[in-house]
């Protein structure tokens, strides 16, 4: 057993010895630091991002005109069904929680994540997963039963190729990364907080984060289980989801979806958060009723469990069940409409400045307010009864997912950016590329939603000429040449700005929040003294005190002697890769009954969990005196 | 408590509860590997559930026999369930001799967790083969199904308990072991009773509401 006493021990391990590589390739692979594996989150999120991207615009291509056949209906059926899965579980929630891993310690205060490798585990088996279902491409296919996969579409008997293992393992596994996360973020947020942060002086990205993570670990459990019935009926013979033994398919519907609508909040909730953090920064404005705000957020996340249903409002439930699901879904708006209100207010008489964060905040309110208003359409399960699996439910959903998550995280990128890399980005270019990005949101967008009032099913390959359906689908499909103009124009804003930039400074945006009290970027070790806080937005205290009733306190020199016991660094780690490795390589075993490679792998995985706990948190002690590094 | 919250316990004014450590300021008194622990036992409350949900959801589908009224064996996992509580109150002793930095004692007990977890998976392994030559698998009906897979998983938590529980014992042979390192096997603690709560659990669910 090893102590937290002794936990600073010198840096040797019997078996492999510890890396201290500080740059370089191998300091990623083996990085413990939490804006490292930030920026990987967000790298390897983007990527998949631009692949589920590309995956949209064959699809929009195919169904520019009607009857064509650009693909194959069996490509089509591989496309639609990779694009979901990729942007829900490998790129929009991981973007989440990449920026969350970046900033939530900076923001409350602390150096690093409670459990720094087990931060560097849950990234490593998303993003291995994220390859493996990848890798199905060229392995004979990918899965093709779109990304709720629902059974018994998903047997073996219905479904003998790989696509749908690789799709049950891959994310089995992220599942697992997720969740781990989450655990690691509640810790964090839990018992990392800053001396003088009680809950309600925290910033509310931390705040939506820590609700988020507690949605995660309750959520993914119920999707854990449906994958492993999955994986066991489709590799051991067993009868979870087949009808011929009496088996309910509906099952899979209930444990997918009590884990698929909490999911919906936990994609949209940092988004929530982060928004809350650019608009009082950009309207020089604390937020309008930041308790609100944190109780709403609250109540979003107690009854993001109670809904799941409307899902299923076709199913044949019974009209008690689809009454009582549909009251739920209605009540879940009133929180969410109390947040429209807060950022509303936080905006109104506010010394505004229309910077590029700013303007996607805004895009954000409207974008969302309008996927909310389908979403309460949708609710009533009368008008669900005609929608359902339209094109007007494939617009619904991505005005909340792309244009609520994605647009604020596109807004978070230009708002952070700068803390992160130390350079600006360009103002005009992205102003240019804000215009492209929304107008083009909007004309894929709005046009769904007539082209699903008038019938047109979600999921189909072509449609046929002469039913009214040919100007809405060109019109959506036109708008994916605006959009991917702007994308582009973001991606090269983003390599410029890497490179030419200006300098930012540590606070260009006047901003109100920890991360802005340091240095852009943050050194190892964050920051040069414990903060310290004694109200909500005390850096802003700090530099404007004749604004806010507090006695100011400078964060960078108030907390001495919170540093008793000197500046604590993790050291790094081979064990949380080489245990996401021994995992992705057992499941090819299990994929494709290889039984000895998977039970090598799985003794390998035991091995690296032994060699992991024994070879204790490591580390040094940093010294920023010494180095000469001024905060 | 555990050695970095009470061996530097420190409130400075005005900035509420908090302990310094030598991981740096923590802002509650609960140590980071307790906390991740119940965070954990939460989340894995869900996956049980999930679990015994599917099985209820399934209970008396099955098309075709063996129907748990035909090979359940009461006393026989009577007894087993007897043997994983007593298990708990050996935890309780071992965590108290650990606190009390007496050693010896503490190897026994939790030696003793271990043993017992051990008989208690052999009746499981009993009970699985006599299912199994009974004609009762995975394949056969949805009674199979679910009722390998609740217990298996459950089974599988027990042996990781027991893993753990060894990897401790063994250590405190390797390296100084005393009340300071209380916490680490207080987390096993808790998840080891939280198993045990389970098979409570589907104990009752499983085993004894079949005879009601």
């Amino acid at each position: 057993m090893e102590s937290t006493s002794q936990a600073v021990e010198p840096a040797h391990s019997k078996l492999f010895m510890r890396p201290t590589w500080t740059t370089g390739f191998g300091s990623w692979l083996t990085t413990v630091d939490h804006k490292k594996i930030g920026i990987l989150y967000m790298l390897s999120s983007f990527t998949f991002m631009g692949a589920a991207s590309v995956e949209a615009f064959i699809m929009r291509l195919q169904l520019m005109r009607p009857g064509q056949q650009l693909v194959s209906p069996d490509v089509f059926n591989q496309l639609f069904t990779m694009h979901g899965v990729t942007m829900v579980f490998l790129a929009i929630m991981p973007l989440g929680i990449g920026f969350a891993n970046y900033f939530v310690p900076l923001m409350i205060g602390a150096r690093d994540l409670a459990f720094p490798r087990l931060n560097a585990f849950g990234y490593w088996v998303y993003a291995l997963g994220g390859l493996m279902i990848y890798s199905s491409f060229f392995l004979g296919g990918a899965p093709d039963v779109g990304w709720v996969a629902y059974a018994p579409l998903t047997s073996l008997s219905n479904n003998p190729g790989f696509g749908v293992d690789f799709y049950v393992f891959g994310l089995f596994l992220s599942g697992v990364g997720t969740t781990v996360t989450a655990m690691n973020l509640i810790v964090t947020i839990v018992n990392m907080r800053a001396p003088g942060m009680t809950f309600m002086r925290m910033p509310v990205f931390p705040w939506l984060m820590l609700i988020t993570s507690f949605m995660i670990i309750f959520a993914f459990p119920p999707l854990t289980i449906a994958f492993l019935e999955l994986i066991v009926d489709r590799t051991f013979g067993s009868l979870f989801f087949v009808p011929a033994a009496g088996a309910l398919p509906i099952l899979w519907q209930h444990l997918f979806w009590i884990f698929g609508h909490p999911e919906v909040y936990i994609i949209i909730m940092p988004a929530f958060g982060m928004i809350s953090e650019m608009i009082p920064t950009f309207s020089r404005k604390p937020l309008f009723g930041y308790p609100v705000m944190i109780l709403a957020s609250i109540l979003i996340a107690f009854m993001g469990f109670a809904v799941w249903t409307h899902h299923m409002f076709t199913t044949g439930l019974g009209p008690v069940v689809n009454t009582a699901f549909s009251l739920t879904s209605f009540i879940i708006g009133i929180p969410t409409g109390v947040k429209i209100f807060n950022w509303l207010g936080t905006l109104w008489g506010g010394s505004i400045r229309f910077t590029v964060p700013l303007l996607y905040s805004l895009a954000f309110i409207v974008t969302f307010t309008l996927g909310g208003i389908t979403g309460i359409m949708v609710a009533m399960p009368t008008f669900d009864a005609q929608v359902h699996d339209t094109y007007f439910v494939v617009a619904h959903f991505h005005y909340v997912m792309g244009g609520g998550a994605l647009l604020t995280f596109l807004g978070a990128l230009y708002y952070w950016f700068p803390k992160m890399t130390g350079r600006l980005l360009d103002e005009r270019v992205g102003k240019i590329a804000w215009g492209f990005i929304v107008v083009g949101f909007h004309t894929i967008f709005f046009p769904q939603h007539i082209a699903g009032m008038m019938g047109m099913p979600r999921r189909i390959q072509t449609y046929p000429d002469g039913i009214g359906l040919e100007i809405w689908n060109f019109a959506s499909s036109f708008g994916t040449f605006i959009m991917g103009v702007g994308m582009i124009l973001v991606l090269g804003s983003v390599i410029y700005g890497l490179r030419r930039g200006p300098r930012a400074g540590n606070d260009p945006w006047d901003a109100r929040t920890l991360e802005w009290a340091t240095t852009s970027p943050p050194p190892y070790y964050n920051f040069k003294t414990q903060p310290v806080v004694n109200s909500l937005d005390a850096f802003w205290a700090w530099k404007h005190p004749e604004s806010l009733n507090v006695d100011p306190i400078d964060p960078a020199t108030a907390g001495k002697k919170y540093d008793a016991h000197g500046i604590h660094i993790p050291g790094q780690s081979w064990y949380p890769l080489l245990a996401s490795a021994a995992l992705i390589v057992g499941s090819y075993g299990l994929i494709y009954d290889n039984w000895i490679l998977a039970i090598v792998s799985g003794f390998a995985f035991i091995f690296c969990i032994f060699g992991w706990a024994f070879e204790g948190v490591g580390g040094h002690h940093a010294q920023p005196e010494l180095e000469g590094e001024a905060v | 408590m555990s050695a970095d919250a009470s061996a530097h316990a420190e409130t400075p004014a005005g900035v509420g509860q908090g302990t310094i450590t030598p991981s740096g300021w923590r802002s509650t008194k609960l140590p980071d590997v307790k906390l991740l622990m119940w965070v954990f036992l939460a989340s894995d409350c869900m996956f049980f559930g999930s679990l015994i949900g599917t099985y209820l959801a399934y209970h008396d589908r099955s098309l075709t026999g063996p129907f748990p009224a035909d090979v359940f064996d009461i006393p026989l996992t009577t007894v087993s369930s007897f043997v994983l509580l007593m298990s708990s109150l050996l935890m309780v002793l071992a965590l108290h001799a650990l606190r009390s930095d007496d050693i010896p004692k503490f190897r026994l007990w939790t030696l003793g967790v271990a043993a017992f977890g051990t008989i208690f998976l052999g009746f499981q392994v009993f009970e699985f083969v006599h299912f199994v030559n009974a004609g009762l698998s995975i394949h056969q009906n949805l009674f199979g199904t679910t009722f390998f897979i609740l217990t298996g998983t459950h089974g599988i938590h027990v042996s990781v308990g027991v893993l753990w529980l060894l990897a401790i014992l063994i250590s405190s042979y390797k390296k100084p072991t005393s009340s300071k390192d209380a916490v680490y096997l207080e987390i096993a603690g808790l998840y080891w009773h939280f198993v045990d709560i389970v098979w409570i659990v589907i104990f009752t669910v499983v085993y004894l509401v079949e005879f009601v």
